[in-house]
């Protein structure tokens, strides 16, 4: 018989050879645990920067980050003894509690996803120490936009979740699932300014996910760079001004500094107060904001399309001069049989025409421009002449876009000869067909921004300046700002301005003069075949040194000397000195007394 | 004069091993409960090392004591010893407190105290004082039963109490008895039906049909001619097909749901990854991240962080993993080894059965502990809790084994002595 002794010992020196081969196994050859073991401890997280502030003109801050603290879940690793008192620490039913877990489990067992939204302070600080005894939920801080003011919602723009297909075109790769991105306004244009650049951290953690050291002393670390200030051109008291007189309407107001332009004020109407779509807000309060039959998420500034009506009669005055087809001086008698009219027939010259706003000698002056006589069928002539025509129209910056540093702009429209040929059929129409033009009504399309611009070239006697919402980017000058001289003689400038002067002294304007301000302007009555017409109006003071551009369009308020006029007067007069001394004229904006006596609230609500 | 004989009789080969156990063993606890935001030092009473520290200077004034007792008094007593204990036992069934699931502990004073890990070393003390009359033969019917009845007693006491791996360590008594001439056949079915009992768990219970199926008709092939032989094949297929059968009763009728979970966690870790399956998981993941050399005294992430459950008690071979990697670990391996094999010496070169019982008493009771106890850290037995000797955190645990080995170490330096009496 083998000695026993010897089996036992032969079993010692076995097992722990087992043991040794296992232990070889397990820390030598298999990298697995190696891996598994930084995951267990290693927590990747993504450190997300500052967003930019931003700040008026006068550097009074607009935009800055609040923290908001999001409570996470795990839903795979969550685990809630006592459900009643966690929803009691969080404030929330028990059927709530169900259904939240049953939302995030739906997106993801084992990923990490939104419980609660947003805790108020006083719950996070209630629950943060508590929150040890749940295991898979956590507190993520984040940071939400929060503004000083309740308006310019339409320049500021907003932020919100980015969308999948905006990840899905995304070709830097820099966004997540999850990110928040500027949707609208300054916050989509100037994006990647505002929000900096993400870091990412690697914790040692524990088991319950406390945070226990930094990863390799840091090595990995990338550290988050905040967002850059944003200052805006906009004047905040100008800006709040014209929204407290657009109150009510639907329009829009454009108030440019000419020799720069800067934008003193954008006001589009009605608008809403920013912080609806800030955060949490806005699941809740966007759908009735896009749905709304007011549209106040239309900004309608740079996305509104009026014909210029009578404003463009400014642009035909200087095109008929530069063309040589009429002096400034030339008298030319109207008969009223050309096209409808409120001047009376009579003799008429640049001045005078502009100031009373006289359609047939428009007409006849266009007519002379588009029918040249270079070719014998006057269809062909037509074409030639309105090509040209045409040309000089967009120099204005009619039917193309500005190149303003916001979003979503939009062209307008100054029809194409193509567009007539679909129409009418290539050389099938002449200048007959398109007479309506010369008065700015018919296909012709601008937006309020457009006509803003029209009067600073205007003020400025010849001068286009990009229109532009941002001053600098922390220190830095905004650089795309192009400054163009038109192809005109400059003197041309001065017969149309001395015609708007008259405007307002006395002519359809006459409502906005006020003998200090030295506004020149020219109104217009766009006809509206849905309704009552709106009333608008362009111009800037004070007439020989303009500190003050402004198109104003009141939608459904008649005539342009009445609501339009007066917007854009008391808006250069605030500019202007500060202060508004008319307080008739502000009583008669804000009353709305410019309505017809037939027009109720209903009717310009419902267009 | 009797002291200077004493201290040139022990064998301190032994004494220093156990010394080398003890005090790798405190370091580890403080590896692995240490914080790196608190920074506590080794000697702090509110850590589980400076509370170690205490439990060792205890064990040392044990020994002491032990050496200072007459060496007579383990054999005399040795009936009174186990019978003190088996009460205790008894008492405690009626009215422990409960700590993690099991009703084991009583109140000692200010710390509590396991009598469970106590009575091993009473039962040890027991069954050598039955077999240390030469004429009782293992192979005597009567004999053999009344041994496993000693065995027994406090086995099934200690199960009873919910603490079922403590329950099974007295079943390594069958080490003494296997040396002491119990029937060789009875230890090779035992083992036998285990491994079954293993399969069964690993394979398909269809498969092992199929293959005991082929094996019995192959066996059934072969034997033909002698139907001796016959009879033995067909009665070994029913024996393990019952085994397999009872094996699927035991673990869904008789076991408790965690102690199933533990068992069904050995076979598949992902059934239950958060359960008991992620213990294992988490502890195999700590060891296995220590690689070659590991990651450096207190510099383990695993086990500190509590990725891995009982860090310092049940689990403490894995601390040892993760900082010291595979040389650390192999070394642990060695110096138990080098333990274990000079305990079998020592107990062979008794001259009383009393004390070569009790040594090999001593042996089965190490040997058990220190290999389900690894085992169990990686992956190869279903985790009980039961700690690794001398190593892991716990007064009454250290206390008990530091008087099992030293009770013997006091023994053997007797051992010419009790020559003299027979």
């Amino acid at each position: 018989m083998i000695d026993r002794s010897l089996i036992l010992r032969a079993i010692i020196v076995v097992i722990a050879l087992i043991f040794a081969i296992r232990l070889f196994h397990i820390q030598i050859i298999d990298k697995d645990y190696k891996i598994a073991a930084e995951n267990n401890v290693v927590q990747k997280t993504i450190e997300y920067p500052y967003r930019g502030l931003v700040f008026d003109n006068s550097d009074s801050l607009i935009i800055y980050n609040s923290p908001v603290y999001d409570l996470m879940v795990v839903p795979k690793e969550a685990e809630v003894k006592d459900t009643t008192s966690f929803c009691k620490m969080l404030g929330i039913t028990e059927e709530g509690f169900k259904k939240k877990f049953e939302k995030a489990k739906n997106y993801s067992s084992i990923l990490a996803s939104i419980f609660q939204e947003q805790l108020s302070d006083t719950v996070f600080a209630k629950i943060q120490d508590q929150l040890i005894n749940y295991s898979g939920f956590y507190v993520l801080p984040r940071t939400i936009r929060s503004y000083h003011i309740a308006s310019m919602a339409n320049i500021l723009g907003y932020i919100g979740e980015v969308s999948r297909s905006h990840l899905d075109k995304d070709t830097t790769n820099y966004y997540r699932q999850g990110d928040y991105i500027g949707i609208g306004g300054i916050e989509k244009e100037y994006e990647s300014n505002l929000r900096g650049r993400r870091g990412i951290s690697y914790k040692v953690v524990n088991v319950q996910g406390v945070i226990k050291d930094r990863y390799r002393d840091g090595a990995y670390d990338t550290i988050p760079i905040p967002g850059e200030n944003i200052h805006l051109t906009i004047d905040l008291q100008l800006q709040q001004y014209a929204e407290k007189l657009m109150k009510g309407k639907v329009g829009s107001v454009v108030a440019l500094e000419p020799k720069t332009g800067r934008v003193l004020a954008l006001v589009s109407a009605p608008s809403y107060d920013p912080q609806l779509l800030s955060g949490k807000n806005l699941s809740k309060f966007f759908p009735d904001l896009e749905t709304n039959k007011d549209k106040p998420l239309f900004n309608r500034p740079l996305q509104a399309r009026y014909p210029p009506g009578s404003m463009f009669k400014t642009i035909q005055g200087i095109i008929a001069m530069h063309e040589g087809v009429v002096q400034p001086d030339e008298i030319i008698k109207t008969d009223g049989s050309n096209i409808g009219d409120l001047a009376p027939p009579g003799k008429y010259w640049m001045e005078k025409a502009i100031q009373k706003s006289s359609n047939n000698y428009f007409y006849l002056i266009m007519r002379r421009v588009v029918e040249k006589g270079v070719r014998e069928s006057q269809f062909l002539d037509a074409r030639i002449g309105y090509e040209k025509w045409r040309n000089y129209v967009m120099e204005f910056g009619l039917g193309r876009k500005l190149e303003i540093d916001l979003p979503n702009e939009i062209n307008g429209n100054v029809p194409s000869i193509e567009w007539y040929d679909g129409v009418y059929g290539v050389e099938r129409w002449k200048y007959s067909n398109i007479a309506s033009l010369s008065i700015g009504q018919g296909e012709l399309l601008v937006t309020p921004l457009q006509m803003a611009n029209l009067a600073a070239i205007l003020a400025n006697r010849g001068y286009f300046i990009t229109p532009h919402v941002v001053e600098r980017i922390e220190n830095w000058p905004n650089q795309n700002i192009k400054k163009e001289r038109l192809p005109f003689n400059p003197s041309l400038y001065q017969t149309v301005v001395t015609g708007m002067e008259m405007v307002v002294k006395a002519g359809s304007g006459r409502r906005g003069y006020m003998d200090s301000l030295r506004l020149a302007g020219k109104t217009s009555t766009v006809q509206n075949p849905h309704g009552e017409d709106h009333s608008g109006f362009m111009g800037f003071a004070p007439l020989d040194n303009p500190k003050i551009a402004v198109a104003a369009y009141v939608e459904n308020a008649g005539q342009g000397g009445r609501a339009a006029v007066s917007v854009a007067s008391l808006i250069a007069e605030k500019f202007v000195f500060g202060e508004v001394s008319r307080q008739w004229l502000e009583d008669y904006v804000l009353e709305e007394k410019y309505l017809p006596k037939d027009a109720s609230r209903l009717t310009i609500t419902e267009n | 004069m009797r002291q200077d004989l004493l201290s040139r009789k022990i064998d301190w080969v032994t004494v220093l091993l156990f010394g080398l156990l003890v005090i790798a063993g405190w370091l580890n606890i403080y590896a692995a409960e240490y914080d790196p935001d608190l920074e506590k030092e080794i000697f702090d009473l509110s850590v589980s090392a400076g509370k170690q520290f205490v439990w060792i200077c205890a064990s040392v004034f044990i020994i002491l004591v032990l050496f200072f007792l007459d060496r007579n008094l383990f054999n005399s007593f040795a009936y009174v010893i186990y019978g003190v204990f088996i009460g205790f036992l008894l008492l405690i069934l009626i009215g422990g407190k409960e700590v993690a699931g099991s009703r084991s502990w009583i109140g000692f004073g200010g710390f509590g105290g396991q009598p469970s890990e106590f009575a091993k070393f009473a039962t040890v003390l027991a069954l050598a004082k039955y077999l240390e009359n030469p004429n009782r033969n293992l192979k005597d019917i009567k004999t053999l039963a009344i041994s496993f009845f000693i065995i027994l007693i406090p086995m099934t006491l200690t199960i009873l109490q919910g603490d079922t791996g403590t329950g099974l360590v007295f079943g390594a008594l069958i080490v003494p008895m296997f040396r002491e001439g119990m029937h060789s056949n009875l230890l090779a079915i035992v083992g036998s039906i285990v491994l079954v009992f293993l399969l069964t768990l690993l394979v398909n219970q269809t498969v092992l049909f199929v293959v005991i199926a082929i094996g019995v008709l192959l066996g059934i092939g072969l034997t033909a001619k002698n139907p001796k032989k016959l009879i033995y094949v067909v009665g070994v297929g029913i024996v393990v097909t019952f085994v397999v059968k009872s094996v699927d009763f035991i673990l869904t009728d008789v076991l408790k749901p965690h102690q199933q979970k533990r068992v069904l966690s050995l076979v598949n870790p992902n059934i239950d990854p958060l359960g008991v399956g992620w213990n294992v998981t988490q502890s195999k993941i700590a060891i296995g991240s220590g690689g070659f050399t590991g990651k450096g005294f207190l510099e383990g992430t695993q086990t500190k962080f509590d990725f891995v459950p009982e860090q310092s008690t049940d689990f403490i071979f894995c601390t040892i993993g993760e900082e010291h990697g595979w040389i650390g670990s192999i070394s642990l391996l060695i110096v138990f080894s080098t333990l274990l094999l000079r305990v079998v010496y020592l107990a062979e070169r008794q001259k009383s059965r009393f004390a070569r019982v009790f040594g090999y008493g001593v042996l089965g009771i190490l040997f058990f502990h220190f290999s389900v106890n690894i085992a169990m850290t990686i992956g190869l037995f279903p985790v009980i809790g039961i700690p690794l000797p001398f190593f892991s955190y716990g007064g009454s645990s250290l206390w008990a084994f530091t008087i099992l080995l030293f009770s013997f170490v006091k023994l053997d330096a007797h051992r010419m002595q009790t020559l003299q009496r027979f």
